[in-house]
């Protein structure tokens, strides 16, 4: 009897013949996720290089290159682009910087922490209105220090909105990054064994910025290397806040490239394609430039280590750090409330403060519309990240069931579409479905958001799941559950709290979508995003702002239920509070 | 097949363990029904290698050869919970969603059916820990003494045929220790049980009053 | 609410339906096809005003004919075309996204070259005998629409002003360079190639050309150098006197009115008569804004709807292009509560009870009457558009 039986035998308890599917979901994740990504980006080049003449009329060639080149505006839309993406990104990693290193481990840090958390859900282009709204030469701040404090009894002729140098949308990138790096890096800082290693290093004499540079930062930027990059690539091509914040004269390349592909002119086409593909080198020449960048300044830190300075006494800095942190997320809040009295504001003359006259009036005329429009945005948001979690579960139970470990190399597949360009690769997507004669269809929309819902979901989910300790399911299956009575009876449960949110993050992701569902929906599936973007061209405040207040409350909504369910669900379970 | 292979209890066959190219276990034994077989050896020794194997919960990248058989009945193959072998850590890990009512009736075998056979079996498992009327409680509102005795129950009511003991009362201050000891070891001779038990502390295996295995280099 | 989601996905699911094409001339039986259908109506949907307009459309069609229309928002006309060229190159000749675009101009010019259109139909609607034909309802910027548009509204250029601070508006390009200059920031332009903007160059070419007659004919008929170089000298001077300097522009009309309630600028281009009065009425500007027009004249076009070959609710198109051409509609769209849309009946043709809603109707404060409009000026050919947006993106659209 005991010859020999497969050698895998003794782990034969890992088998599982009810699931064996789950075996496959990794697999399905990855083409969901990339499989998008390649024929989107398959979909542009042929079209850059005039290959799909029955589309586009144009002969095969470099046609595309050339006129891109002619475009008066190229130079400068490129030069926009990249500043804009590089000196955004820049400025909130060193704000997040700043403030970890000047407060973590306080209980103020963790009053940041909780500050900016919901600002993660905001949607970039209410955000970026909340903004606009706030710091244009008539917008709120001006109209309160006016006319007493700066004698303006009309808005100065100054260009801050909108200023060809980007300034304005640097601005408003940045309130919306920072928020995203610092959770990320809040979440790395648990697992870089941050708090003792600051004991040791200030026990040897370094001051707290210095000990925090040297000993924690290089760990948690290991961990947050890939989250950089996504905000140096999302910087660089965004649409929805370039339009908003965004020179005009010329516009960035992303959002010029938006125009050619909507023109009625289809030899434009090959143009934008053209444009996608200098847009795609230009992230990874960007890219390579932070390469650079990061390994000058370890090779810099590796030095200040070895000589054993320990550092400049910059404690007096800490408040500012913090003022920082304030600023960066007041500014969003404020836009809001600028939003919220928008909403409701009757006649709203420069330089006064406030709204003469008060009226539910534009509340009460979008109503109807409104309310079909949220409908549409939850049905697309919940389908698109009941499915991503689903996903995400499945591929996380068969990494533990199967040991199908996640590499790095795979973290940077799942990263994928987060790193490709939207811009790159959905127009080439909507060629593709165009040429597959699919008509737009609200389950290629919600197909498309899952591509980007899944990596969100993925990291929000990930470390939860796998940090939970595991004898738990020794326990369960010594009892006789198996592995999926494990999973739903046991894991789960224990991880609904962290699975809500995660839930909840990849329905604010779907929620502001913008070029996915304008270019796959093909204007005939709209969300609270897409209206709000078409409603920017027209220029009545208040419409703006209660479709953008309503797509912040679609999008902040799921996380007030993520943060309050559990408490109602275990209410009298103290072991699952971590409060 | 060897002796030990038809026997009752739980039998190591030749188990040898390795990682890497290197056996870090090499073993041959035989637990009869109440027998405490004491497994003692330094941190990174493979004592909790040794349990993962019997439990069926080895990770791939370890070689495993040999047999493992429990009242007769090769155990490799068979998922864990298929193996009816019950485990105790040093952590009581009860399920913190759910009662410890539910808790037990996680254990309870599917023998018993129907909600009021269930429930009423579950409070016969309560009053015999003497935690009576304490099925609706949160587990996190006991105490380290009687979470413990909630997780033996809990295993006893799945009706193992072999219990391990991983370090089980490591966490306890001394006082807890002995009486835990007594009630643990108490059950399982009564039950019948063989039981394998991993530890460090040498008054673990003398109250065990069974053989004590050394494994890994001194 | 179930049910709404339900109607959404259903529609998102509904495959390409053939349909037969029912005859535009027979009237009944376009009726009849059209119950049930849903109009996909790709309009611009920049303005509160008109989004609230097309929805009422909605729901009066729906009542009465039984017919569902659907607003696509568009933030340009351009992609609805583009959306039919694609579908055309992509042999999707039936069954296509879009059944109704408002358009005109250059957007009509195109598609009517490319047989991207579905009629003629216009002169068949039952509603067409009570179209004022003197107004440009069959010319559009001097293209014949054969048939292929349906017109739904009369406009003319205006600008907006703030009595408040412009005690006396100028009454010619000429003038209103030298007040800019005198106001430095204080006026400004949509950024071509916004319609908008672009019709301030048109405006501003008629300003300054010698013979107008050139401008209506193809450019490519004319010496485009000599014909626009006093435009772009006009340009050259009035740039460095506009809103910021002419390094940012607002990028439609509506941000334009939104920056004279904001007291950012004092004057502004508007291609209805009755926009200032309207957004009065819905406190998007102060009630100092009034209108002038110049002593030469300004332009004046119609809003068109039309339906593309491939619609895939033809007969539904038509009934709501018939619609719109109503008393009921074109009484409302006038409404300066409303709209403020100038009509394209003629009010002879129609009953006095029918009349008297339109006499009755108060214009409101900013608008000015039919004899202060005077007479309107034809537009250019649309070729002319091209390549004054395309020049002026050279010169003005690229800030150093």
């Amino acid at each position: 009897m005991a010859t020999s039986l497969p050698r895998d035998a003794a782990l034969a308890g890992k088998t599982d013949p009810g699931a064996r599917g789950l075996r496959f979901v990794p697999l399905l994740t990855l083409l969901v996720l990339i499989g998008p990504v390649v024929a989107g980006v398959f979909g542009t080049i042929a079209p850059a290089f005039g290959l799909f003449p029955a589309l586009t009329g144009a002969a095969p060639g470099m046609g595309g290159f050339d006129a891109l080149f002619a475009w008066p505006g190229f130079s400068r839309a490129v030069w926009t682009s990249v500043t804009t993406g590089l000196v955004s990104a820049a400025l909130s990693l060193a704000i997040v910087i700043a403030i970890t290193a000047a407060w973590q481990g306080s209980p103020a840090f963790r009053a940041v922490e909780r500050f900016l958390s919901p600002l993660l859900a905001v949607p970039h282009a209410a955000a970026a209105f909340g903004l606009a709204f706030l710091i244009a030469p008539s917008g709120w701040i001006m109209r309160i220090f006016s006319p007493w404090a700066t004698g303006f009894e009309q808005p100065p002729d100054w260009l801050v909105i909108n200023d060809p140098g980007g300034l304005a949308l640097i601005a408003g990138l940045v309130a919306k990054e920072t928020p995203f790096l610092m959770l990320m890096t809040i979440a790395a800082l648990s697992q870089a064994d941050a708090a003792r290693s600051m004991v040791v290093a200030r026990g040897l004499g370094y001051w707290r910025g210095s000990a925090w540079l040297l000993v924690v930062f290089p760990r948690v930027y290991r961990q947050i290397r890939l989250p950089v990059y996504v905000v140096i690539a999302y910087a660089m091509t965004v649409v929805d806040t370039a339009t908003i914040l965004g020179p005009t004269t010329p516009p960035t390349l992303s959002v010029q490239l938006v125009r050619w592909m909507n023109d009625p002119d289809l030899s434009l086409r090959t143009v934008a394609a053209a444009a996608a593909l200098i847009q795609l080198w230009l992230v990874l020449a960007a890219l390579a430039l932070w390469r650079m960048g990061e390994m000058a300044a370890a090779r810099l830190g590796c030095r200040w280590a070895e000589a054993g300075w320990r550092g400049p006494r910059l404690g007096f800095l800490r408040p500012g750090t913090i003022l920082l942190a304030f600023v960066s997320s007041g500014a969003i809040f404020l836009g809001l409330l600028v939003l919220a009295l928008w909403s409701v504001a009757g006649l709203w003359s420069f330089p006064d403060a406030f709204p003469g006259g008060v009226s539910i009036r534009s509340w009460a005329r979008h109503g109807p519309e409104l309310l079909s429009t949220v409908i549409d945005t939850v049905a697309i948001a919940g389908a698109a990240s009941v499915i991503a979690i689903i996903l995400v579960i499945g591929c996380l139970e068969a990494e533990q069931r199967y040991g199908l470990t996640v590499t790095s190399r795979g973290l940077w597949l799942l990263y994928l579409p987060l790193l490709v360009p939207q811009i790159a690769f959905l127009p080439g997507l909507q060629t593709a479905m165009l040429l597959a004669r699919t008509p737009p269809h609200i389950a290629a929309v919600i197909g498309v958001h899952v591509v980007f819902v899944v990596p969100y979901v993925f990291l929000s989910f990930g470390d939860a799941f796998r940090a939970w300790d595991r004898r738990y399911g020794v326990a369960a299956s010594a009892l006789g559950a198996g592995p999926d009575a494990a999973l739903w009876r046991v894991r789960l449960p224990m991880l609904l709290a962290p699975a809500l949110t995660a839930l909840a993050v990849g329905f604010a992701v779907s929620v502001g979508q913008f070029l996915p569902t304008l270019l796959v929906g093909g204007g005939r599936i709209t969300t609270l995003t897409t209206e709000a973007v078409a409603l920017a061209s027209g220029g009545d405040r208040r419409t703006i702002a209660v479709y953008a207040l309503a797509q912040t409350a679609t999008a902040l909504l799921p996380f007030a239920l993520a943060l309050g369910l559990p408490r109602l669900l275990w209410a009298n379970r103290r072991g699952l509070r971590h409060d | 097949m060897t002796e030990t292979s038809g026997a009752k209890g739980l039998a190591f066959d030749g188990v040898t363990i390795g990682l890497r190219g290197e056996v870090i276990i090499d073993l041959s034994t035989h637990v009869p029904p109440g027998e405490i077989v004491s497994v003692m050896g330094p941190s990174g020794s493979g004592k909790s290698t040794l349990l993962a194997a019997a439990m069926g919960t080895l990770a791939p990248a370890f070689d495993f050869e040999g047999r493992i058989w429990l009242d007769g009945e090769d155990l490799s193959g068979l998922p864990p919970e298929r193996r009816r072998v019950g485990i105790l850590f040093q952590d009581d890990l009860l399920f913190p969603h759910l009662s410890i009512g539910a808790n037990l009736a996680f254990g309870l075998g599917r023998r018993i059916t129907g909600r009021a056979a269930r429930r009423q079996a579950v409070e016969a498992a309560l009053s015999e820990i003497g935690l009576a009327g304490f099925a609706d409680r949160d587990p996190a509102t006991l105490s380290g003494g009687q979470k413990t005795r909630v997780a033996l129950m809990r295993t006893l009511l799945a009706e193992p045929r072999a219990l391990l003991l991983d370090e089980p009362f490591s966490s306890l201050d001394a006082d807890l220790r002995s009486q835990m000891r007594a009630l643990v070891f108490g059950r399982v001779r009564q039950a019948g049980l063989p039981v394998l038990l991993v530890t460090h502390d040498a008054e673990d295996a003398a109250a065990a009053e069974g053989p004590i295995l050394r494994i890994g280099k001194t | 609410m179930l049910a709404r989601i339900t109607a959404t996905l259903t529609l998102a699911l509904l495959p390409f339906s053939a349909s037969a094409e029912t005859d535009p001339a027979d009237w009944d039986a376009v009726q009849s096809a059209a119950e049930g259908q849903t109009v996909f109506w790709h309009a611009w949907g920049g303005s509160t005003t008109t989004n609230d307009f097309i929805a009422w459309v909605g729901s009066r069609v729906s009542e009465d004919y039984g017919v569902t229309l659907k607003h696509v928002k568009l933030s340009d006309t351009a992609e609805a075309v583009s959306r039919v060229v694609a579908e055309k190159s992509a042999g999707v000749t039936e069954g296509g996204a879009v059944d109704m675009i408002w358009i005109n101009g250059e957007n009509f010019a195109s598609m009517k070259e490319s047989d991207l259109l579905f009629g003629p139909f216009a002169e068949a609607l039952p509603n067409w005998s009570l179209v004022d034909l003197s107004k440009p309802v069959t010319v559009d910027f001097t293209v014949p629409t054969d048939g292929l548009e349906s017109p739904w509204a009369a406009a003319q250029v205006v600008f907006m002003y703030d009595s408040a601070d412009v005690p006396e508006p100028p009454q010619s390009m000429a003038e209103l360079l030298a007040w800019a200059e005198a106001n430095p920031g204080r006026v400004t332009l949509p950024q071509p190639p916004d319609f908008l903007g672009a019709t301030f160059l048109k405006q501003a070419l008629y300003g300054v050309v010698d013979d107008p007659s050139v401008l209506l004919a193809p450019v490519s008929e004319a010496d485009y150098r000599a014909v626009t170089t006093p435009l772009w000298d006009y340009m050259d001077a009035l740039t460095p006197a506009l809103w910021r300097g002419g390094r940012a522009y607002p990028q439609s009309g509506p941000r334009q009115i939104q920056l004279l309630a904001d007291d950012e600028i004092d004057i502004a281009i508007s291609f209805s008569p009755g926009e200032a009065s309207t957004a009065i009425a819905n406190f998007e500007l102060p009630d100092t804004i009034r209108t002038f027009v110049l002593d030469s004249g300004t332009i004046g076009n119609a809003s068109f709807v039309a339906i593309p070959f491939n619609a895939n609710a033809k007969e539904g198109a038509m009934v709501v292009a018939n619609f719109l051409l109503s008393p009921e509609a074109q009484a409302r769209a006038l409404d300066p509560e409303v709209l403020g849309y100038g009509t394209v009946l003629d009010l002879e043709k129609l009953s006095p009870e029918e009349r008297a809603s339109f006499e009755s109707t108060d214009l409101g404060i900013a608008t000015l009457s039919p004899d202060e409009l005077g007479p309107a000026l034809a537009e250019p050919h649309p070729t002319w558009m091209v390549e004054v947006e395309k020049d002026w993106t050279e010169r003005f659209g690229v800030a150093e």
